[in-house]
């Protein structure tokens, strides 16, 4: 029940005015300061709300007097990045694959981009830091099947492996399996016999008859007459003890590939999109990772 | 305690005491204003000439003595030389500094708060200049009183630029610590200094105008919290400044028929405090300190210069007023006029007990600092790699860290893996048992490397092996435990 407001003999102070049950209520006005500053944020406000995008509408928004928009802002900031990378990317575009790795600078550049580059297209089948998995070759071991040189690393990522890309890295592995050519007995003893190259064989007798069949069903044409593997044609080193198509049976995995071969595919990276600068960096980057010849 | 700025609710007052500014009147006499100019010529002097000395480092480092290079990670103080991983050190000199703050507390009561500390000293500084332009406290108190005109005007904004510029120069003085200050002073005046250093100038030179210029006692008495745990840090021995007020009182002015009696009639009577207020008007804080001990009182000791003064002119003993310990005071107003010394006490060897180990622990790590350390990251994609031949290879990140200025040169060998060797990028060679690896004077070296064992190096899914770190120059060696990872078996 409102009453006049009076002066408490009290505390000196007056009342609002307001009372219940004989109890009256002070008036303690807020600080001067508190409510000058209370009254400009609310002024501040106003302005912020004309200045930028603020109210929803039924068909968008205010878009404020400042233009002002946080993509704007961001694509900004796109550009501010791409202007600071500009300098080592020219360079990058002239220098050659060797100037690069010895330009200290340059090359920091190009193994942080190709870092980002090979975790997004890359990393899917040869897995973080290039350590492969079953079919995908391990891209960080000394063990290279089309070569681990500098040059080599950039064909292999520009024109991919038996893709459609003329310049596509090309090989087959014929299949000698389905009795036609080897019998099982004769695998067996075959797959012995290249086990045996990375020491690895437990049946010396079955790897000495595998030999001959290994001498005289061409082997040696592609993979050498110690399987040491030929990178001109992709053709795998079987003495390495690195092994492609890793099992825990790996003297069946060898026969089914003699049997049945998979061919590994992977694509044109020039076919799909990156440019001559982003091969650069994938190279020099996948080069690093340990196996680089 | 009483506390005579903050009256309390419950003494029926309004627990909101509008603040009363302080007119404190300039009294140049006396030895402890004396110490005041003393402790304001070596600690402003440190803070300006502080950054303008010279160290020689030899070509390449900085030849400032004082400097925190925060870009460069590094602090130098004269001949010695820390980088970030050794940041203990500020920490020691921090309990050193507490210690010590205790220590003379214990001893002395505030005389930090009194002659060192900044907002004392520039308080006094900013004082001293006002007093320059408006005059002795009592002109003073008029003019704020006085409507504004020309006198006022040139007197007020005198006071202002010179404020303004002491305290550009106190923002100036701080950051000069964190650059080289020849090419600061240059770059500021060309206005190429980067933001930071106009913007720390800007804080550190805002808060010395309105703390030293406007708010300085609050500072003290609300601001401060040394000032709400003084407390703990006296006990009855603490020399503090204090009114004899057995002495003193009953108080009252010499007037009339007083005058011109010698002294020993005419205060055979009465108290020796003749209420001349003296030393309430040089009080920085504005505070009576016959009101006893008290908070406010920061215990500069000027009303002690301001008592003597005045005893002396009257022809009364010096020390009505005094810095004396409550209990020494508690046994003169009893009759004993023999005064103990406040080192009798245990605290006040622990402290120094504590003082001194820490600093000699700190003397001894400096005196022993390592020169060089290393940290070692194994690499995790991949954890390993099998390579032909069976074997298996695991990647590691090396840093070392360099800490003398000249090139560093340093041999890493395996401790603990059979058959196994190294190679590092960008150092010729490939399997090797040891590999020699040189680091710039003062940096990080970063090296990549591999080791390779053959997988029966390795009993089950990883193997310890240890790094083991030469110094050839010092013939030093750091050892490092890390693991070797190989294939599931």
């Amino acid at each position: 029940m409102a009453t006049k407001a009076e002066k408490d003999s009290v505390s000196g102070q007056f009342t609002t005015g307001h009372e219940w049950d004989g109890i009256k209520e002070l008036n303690t006005p807020l600080p001067r300061w508190w409510v000058w500053i209370f009254f400009i944020t609310i002024a501040w406000a106003v302005v912020y709300c004309i200045l930028y995008p603020s109210w929803p509408g039924i068909n968008g928004y205010w878009a404020g007097t400042k233009g002002y928009h946080s993509r704007t802002e961001v694509a900004q900031e796109l550009e501010q990045a791409k202007a600071a990378k500009a300098v080592y990317l020219s360079k990058l575009k002239d220098a050659s694959l060797d100037d690069i790795v010895k330009d200290k600078d340059l090359l920091n550049f190009a193994l942080a981009g190709g870092r980002s580059v090979f975790n997004e297209n890359c990393a899917a089948c040869h897995g973080f830091g290039g350590v492969g998995a079953y079919g995908f070759p391990n891209l960080a071991d000394d063990v290279w099947l089309w070569g681990g040189s500098l040059d080599d690393v950039r064909t292999t990522i520009s024109f991919g492996i038996r893709n459609s890309n003329p310049n596509s890295r090309q090989s087959e592995m014929p299949a000698y399996g389905g009795g036609d050519v080897l019998n099982d007995a004769q695998l067996n003893d075959l797959a012995e016999y290249v086990l045996s190259l990375s020491k690895s064989s437990k049946d010396a007798v079955a790897a000495a008859r595998g030999q001959a069949i290994f001498a005289n069903n061409g082997c040696t044409t592609c993979h050498g007459e110690a399987g040491e593997g030929n990178q001109a044609v992709g053709a795998p080193a079987l003495s390495a003890g690195v092994w492609l198509y890793k099992e825990k049976d790996q003297k069946a995995a060898i026969i089914s590939q003699v049997k049945a071969p998979k061919q590994g595919v992977m694509p044109s990276w020039a076919d799909r999109g990156l440019d001559d600068a982003t091969i650069k960096e994938l190279t020099v980057y996948v080069h690093s990772l340990g196996g680089g010849k | 305690m009483s506390v005579q700025n903050t009256p309390s609710p419950t003494d029926g007052g309004s627990p909101y005491a509008a603040t009363k500014k302080a007119y404190p009147r300039f009294l140049n006499a006396g030895a402890f204003r004396r110490l005041k100019w003393l402790a304001l010529i070596v600690s402003l002097g440190f803070y300006w000439i502080g950054p303008w000395l010279r160290w020689d480092r030899g070509p390449g480092a900085p030849g400032q003595a004082i400097l925190v290079d925060l870009p460069g990670r590094r602090a130098y103080c004269f001949g010695i030389e820390i980088w970030p991983q050794e940041v203990y050190y500020l920490t020691g000199i921090l309990i050193i500094a507490a210690l010590l703050l205790f220590f003379i507390s214990a001893l002395l009561g505030r005389v930090w708060c009194g002659f060192a500390c900044w907002q004392t000293v520039f308080t006094d500084l900013f004082v001293w200049i006002e007093r320059l332009f408006e005059g002795e406290r009592a002109q003073r108190i008029l003019l704020d009183k006085a409507p504004w005109s020309a006198n006022k005007l040139w007197r007020k904004a005198g006071k202002q630029i010179c404020w303004i510029l002491i305290s550009i120069l106190a923002g100036f003085g701080f950051i000069g610590f964190f650059d080289d200050v020849h090419l600061l002073l240059r770059d500021l005046l060309t206005g190429e200094a980067g933001v930071s250093a106009y913007a720390a100038m800007a804080v550190i030179g805002g808060c010395c105008y309105l703390l030293a210029g406007f708010a300085r006692e609050d500072v003290c008495i609300y601001m401060c919290p040394y000032s709400r745990f003084q407390s703990a840090m006296f006990d009855e021995h603490s020399m503090i400044v204090s009114y004899e007020s057995w002495r003193g009182e009953p108080r009252g002015p010499v007037r009339g028929a007083g005058r011109g009696r010698p002294a020993e009639q005419l205060f055979a009577e009465r108290g020796h405090c003749i209420d001349c207020r003296m030393c309430v008007q040089v009080c920085p804080t504005g505070i009576d300190i016959r009101d006893g001990s008290q908070l406010a009182c920061i215990g500069c000791a000027l009303c002690v210069d301001a008592c003597n003064s005045m005893m002396d002119r009257v022809g009364l003993p010096r020390g009505l007023v005094s810095y004396d310990s409550s209990f020494n005071q508690q046994a003169r107003a009893a009759g004993d006029m023999s005064s103990s010394s406040p080192m009798a006490r245990p605290r006040v060897y622990i402290y120094l007990a504590i003082i001194g180990l820490v600093a000699i622990l700190m003397a001894y790590s400096l005196m022993t600092r390592k020169t060089f350390d290393v940290n070692i990251l194994h690499e995790r994609a991949p954890m390993y790699v099998e390579v032909s031949g069976g074997r298996v290879r695991n990647g590691y990140t090396f840093k070392i860290l360099n800490m003398v200025r000249g090139p560093g040169h340093f041999r890493l060998t395996v401790e603990g893996l059979n058959k196994a060797t190294m190679s590092v990028i960008g150092v010729d060679g490939d399997q090797m048992e040891t590999v020699d690896l040189p680091v710039d004077g003062d940096s990080v070296g970063t090296f990549r490397m591999f080791v390779t064992a053959p997988n029966a190096s390795l009993s089950g899914k990883k193997a310890d092996l240890t790094f083991a770190l030469t110094n050839l120059d010092t013939g030093k060696v750091v050892r490092r435990d890390n693991l070797f990872a190989g294939p599931e078996r």
